[in-house]
């Protein structure tokens, strides 16, 4: 291997991408928690007792599920003005193509979840007394999150990767930063291995969090 | 029938004969599908009352309880608790057909905290503390304050033997602890009318008799119950009237010498039959 790979590059280009890192995290979490949020509402939706909601609710889903995220991205961009004559900046057309996109994927999850909870919940905690909307609050959702979690996390995973999508609307984020940085200095080896360490780095903590909850909450029930 | 764990009959606390009915059932009909499982029952339970009913299995003697306090939606009829109907008619699905009545969630809640239940299966909450189980109803239904349940929940898990064992998650104990935690959930509620859906039916053999333990000293108490049970003998001692369902109707109905001990029926001699068949 004669390569050498070049070091003071990786020193040189780092504030750059790093200020690409800030990004990708602002488009990452917030989208996550709104994609989550949003998911849990469509779920409910999907399996209320209206036909209307359970209709909205899927269209909603498959539309987002069976299309790629790349479309979905750019769609937001340039059909928001054509639609509704409202230009997004390429960010906020970014965050909502990504949030919009989890929260069908989140739907599928959390109901997923509210169905594997065995009916005896629901009957054990209606016996009480409660009310519907308070036997999902306290009995049904904490233990969704808990069966749910690594299916939670790996679309937290998937999000975070998604959002390097983003960098085809000119966001400056990790991947728009790195593709810009190696056509500029004919290096891709070293600056894209650099991103992916980045990125790397940026997941690899929320995985590891997962799995510790996972074990802690194991310890219990 | 010897019974270790009843061997006197409990004196019958009230039933005085005046003693207005809590809950009443007229013309009560339910419906899975194209099955008829409870073909137009009449009943009424008052202060009190301890009733068994036994039947065999497909019976609807299950549906029956699980109707009292809505687990089950009748698919016709009315209950009245207190006197005072429960849901609101809507007027006749169709000529010929009984009226369709609603239900408003808060008029079905209400009626589930004066009306408790244990379930065969416990239906424990897994996330939750034995001690967090029983302060549960409480909390979000009675919307106690969390030291005023707690005492509450202690008292009556003590009463079921489970003063020790409030930290533990319901997973680590066995059946009939269990079975008795949820007896402390229900209790917890302080019900008018305790419902018990075959308490003791999912339960190892050696198990089964902590669980009626706890069931006779609620009956000692002069609690007014409802249990669907396979336990003859514990029935014969429990109750004050012992209901025979088959085929989703009273088949016989009376105290516990009359359809136990003396059936008129034929249909519940049968089913005694079963029961002393392999008895030595």
């Amino acid at each position: 291997m004669d390569y050498a790979f070049d070091f003071a590059l990786v020193v040189e280009t780092f504030p750059i991408l790093m200020r690409g890192f800030v990004v990708t995290l602002e488009l990452w979490l917030p989208s996550l928690a709104i994609g989550l949020a949003a998911g849990l509402v469509l779920a409910l939706a999907r399996l209320s007792r209206s036909r209307l909601l359970r209709g909205g609710s899927l269209v909603y889903i498959e539309l987002f599920r069976d299309t790629p995220v790349l479309i979905q991205l750019i769609w937001f961009y340039y059909a928001f003005p054509i639609l509704i004559g409202v230009q997004l900046s390429p960010f906020t057309a970014a965050l909502l193509g990504l949030a919009l996109n989890s929260s069908a994927y989140g739907a599928e999850i959390f109901r997923g979840g509210i169905q594997s909870i065995a009916r005896g919940q629901w009957e054990g905690a209606k016996a009480l007394g409660m009310r519907r909307a308070d036997v999902l609050r306290r009995i049904i959702l904490p233990q969704v999150f808990k069966l749910m979690l690594p299916a939670f996390t790996n679309r937290a995973v998937e999000v975070a990767k998604m959002s390097s999508l983003a960098s085809v609307l000119s966001v400056h984020e990790l991947m728009y930063q790195g593709r810009l940085l190696s056509s500029t200095y004919y290096r891709p080896f070293e600056i894209l291995t650099t991103v992916a360490v980045v990125y790397f780095v940026l997941i690899y903590p929320a995985t590891f969090l997962s799995m510790t909850l996972e074990r802690r909450m194991a310890g219990k029930g | 029938m010897p019974d270790p764990i009843l061997p006197v009959s409990i004196p019958s606390v009230s039933p005085v004969p005046a003693a207005p009915p809590i809950l009443q059932v007229s013309g009560l009909h339910k419906w899975f599908g194209p099955l008829h499982v409870l073909q137009g029952i009449d009943f009424s339970v008052a202060a009190g009352e301890r009733v068994a009913i036994i039947g065999g299995s497909g019976s609807g003697k299950s549906t029956f309880l699980r109707c009292l306090n809505f687990m089950e939606m009748p698919t016709a009829g009315r209950i009245a608790l207190d006197g005072t109907p429960l849901g609101r008619a809507v007027g006749k699905a169709a000529p010929g057909k009984p009226d369709e009545v609603r239900y408003p969630e808060s008029e079905l809640c209400r009626v589930r905290e004066r009306v408790g239940m244990v379930f065969q299966q416990f239906n424990l909450f897994p996330h939750m503390t034995v001690l967090e189980n029983a302060m549960e109803g409480l909390v979000t239904v009675k919307r106690m304050k969390k030291a005023e349940a707690r005492e509450r929940a202690l008292r009556e898990l003590d009463k079921v033997g489970l003063g020790g064992k409030t930290d533990v998650y319901p997973g680590r104990l066995s059946g009939g602890q269990q079975q008795r935690v949820a007896i402390a959930r229900a209790l917890a509620m302080e019900p008018e009318i305790l419902l018990f859906d075959e308490p003791t039916s999912s339960l190892d053999p050696e198990l089964v008799g902590e669980v009626l333990r706890v069931i006779r000293q609620l009956a000692e108490e002069g609690r007014t119950m409802l249990l669907v049970t396979h336990e003859l003998g514990f029935a014969y001692h429990f109750a004050t009237k012992v209901i025979f369902l088959a085929d989703g109707v009273f088949h016989e109905v009376g105290t516990p010498d009359e359809v136990l001990k003396h059936p008129r029926q034929e249909r519940t001699r049968a089913f005694l039959e079963r029961f002393t068949e392999f008895s030595f």
